[in-house]
């Protein structure tokens, strides 16, 4: 389970602060696969990198299964990184290495077994239906592939939270369909909590059991995705169902 | 051109070797001392993962001021050093004790920019994995950076030959010490000639194969 309390972040920029984050307030649980949608500059990524203490917040707290992760020092944190498996818009990987190479890398630098490694690999890569491209570099794949390949590594160390930045912005409709209903089958068969941020409404209505919109680094709407959609209560909500005004 | 052959080939043809020696043993050397100075500087700027801007500082000062010594005059000030580590100021294995202060800051600033190249949300994926900053510099930097370190190490190792050729000055021996003495003290015009078409040689070899090289081991292009 995944709770934040109070998480706030302000940016000192040359035009002044910047408040990102305002207070923040969540709780999700196992199995939950949660989308956090909003405007661009809303704060999605601050709260995801916040949640991946990529950013240090200005006050708040991040419990991760009950442990507060602004806390750890060095040590225990780069432990908790490993419950945390990420997916970046841009995929991140290493290009200079092979698919199987860059699903490797977190179990390598978690220190575990070569032949372990190997079997796991494997395991992963059939798991996201790319079996077959193990020893192809990312530049040879297309980006709904690269992105299969990140989700693989991301899952590798058994994460019990999968974080997504934006996981299909970069992708066509098809292939966005086929990422998503990836996530929603690891969700099911893992039990893995998915935190998908975006700010397209198709994404969240197709996998998301719960939904928290994102303004001006406030959540203004959260619930269950079915209630909120039925339901919109704020202007944002309404504009990005397409049923509002600006 | 058979009778220059006979006169001069063995005497060229131990030069370029000596050249060839000097030229990979200093190159070695510094990329030993440069990279992990080139590293340094770079992980150590604002916002980089050891971020240390007084360590970043003082060795950026230290790396600049090694490089604005022209290389005659750095050769000439340290030979009493020279003469400490290799015995003696004279010959390839001297010459090689200058060469590698004078390209270990060179080398350092290339691989720092090589290093630069790599894309930050690489770094911050590792990090996310738990990553120290070891592994990030192992397993991403040195790993991502591969083709552009390559194509640096033409540079620099072209830099360095010729570097060779002014250690010539002072009898290190290789082409540059064959172009003096022959070329300009004695005045041989197919001296001159050959040494200089030799040295084009050597320069175009390196570079040719440090473009394969990179070439090969560029991943991002799909072959
Ligand atoms: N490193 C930073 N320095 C200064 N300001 C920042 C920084 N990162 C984000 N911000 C500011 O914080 C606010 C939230 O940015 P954030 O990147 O979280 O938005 P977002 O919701 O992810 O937008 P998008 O959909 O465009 O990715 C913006 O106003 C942005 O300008
Ligand atoms: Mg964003």
């Amino acid at each position: 389970m995944i709770k934040i309390e109070n998480l706030s972040k302000q940016f000192n920029g040359k035009n002044g602060t910047v408040t990102a984050l305002d207070n923040i307030n969540v709780e999700m649980h196992d199995g939950d696969i949660f989308g956090i949608i909003g405007m661009s500059g809303a704060g999605k990524s601050t709260l995801l990198r916040c949640i991946t203490l990529l950013e240090r917040p200005d006050s708040g707290s991040i419990y991760i299964d009950g442990n507060d992760i602004l806390k750890l020092n060095k040590q225990e944190l780069r432990k908790a990184r490993r419950k945390m498996g990420v997916v970046f818009q841009h995929y991140n990987l290493l290009m200079q290495e092979t698919v199987a190479k860059n699903v490797a890398f977190p179990m390598e630098i978690a220190g575990m077994e070569k032949n372990q490694i190997k079997e796991r690999v494997n395991e992963l890569l059939t798991l996201v239906k790319i079996g077959d491209k193990a020893d192809f570099y990312p530049a040879q794949l297309s980006g709904g592939q690269r992105q299969r390949v990140a989700i693989a590594r991301a899952l590798a160390t058994n994460p019990e939270a999968l974080l997504c930045d934006e996981p299909t912005s970069a992708l066509d409709v098809l292939t966005t369909k086929q990422v998503l209903n990836l996530l929603k089958e690891i969700n099911k068969s893992l039990n893995t909590t998915i935190i998908i941020i975006t700010h397209e409404m198709s994404a969240v209505k197709a996998v998301c059991n719960k939904v928290a919109v994102i303004n001006d680094g406030r959540f203004v709407e959260m619930g269950l995705t079915k209630d909120v959609f039925a339901n919109p209560s704020h202007d944002v909500t309404k504009m990005l169902l397409g049923i509002g005004e600006m | 051109m058979e009778a220059f052959i006979n006169q001069y080939g063995a005497l060229l043809l131990n030069a370029t070797w000596e050249t060839i020696y000097m030229t990979v043993v200093s190159t070695l050397f510094s990329y030993i001392l440069g990279v992990p100075l080139g590293v340094a500087l770079s992980i150590t700027k604002k916002g980089g993962i050891a971020s240390s801007p007084t360590f970043n500082y003082v060795t950026g000062w230290i790396v600049n001021i090694l490089r604005s010594v022209p290389f005659v005059i750095l050769m000439v000030f340290i030979v009493p050093f020279t003469r400490l580590i290799a015995g003696t100021s004279i010959g390839p294995n001297a010459a090689n004790i200058p060469l590698i202060i004078a390209a270990t800051p060179f080398v350092a600033r290339i691989v720092e920019q090589s290093i630069e190249e790599v894309d930050y949300g690489l770094i911050e994926a590792a990090k996310c994995m738990g990553a120290s900053n070891f592994q990030i510099i192992t397993k991403v930097m040195l790993v991502e950076s591969k083709p552009s370190l390559i194509r640096g190490l033409s540079i620099s190792s072209i830099t360095i030959l010729s570097y060779t050729a002014i250690t010539g000055i002072i009898g290190a021996g290789g082409l540059g010490n064959i172009a003096i003495t022959y070329g300009y003290q004695r005045y041989i015009e197919s001296m001159r000639y050959s040494t200089v078409i030799l040295l084009i040689i050597l320069v175009v070899l390196i570079q040719w194969l440090c473009n394969i090289w990179a070439f090969k081991a560029d991943k991002r292009n799909r072959n």
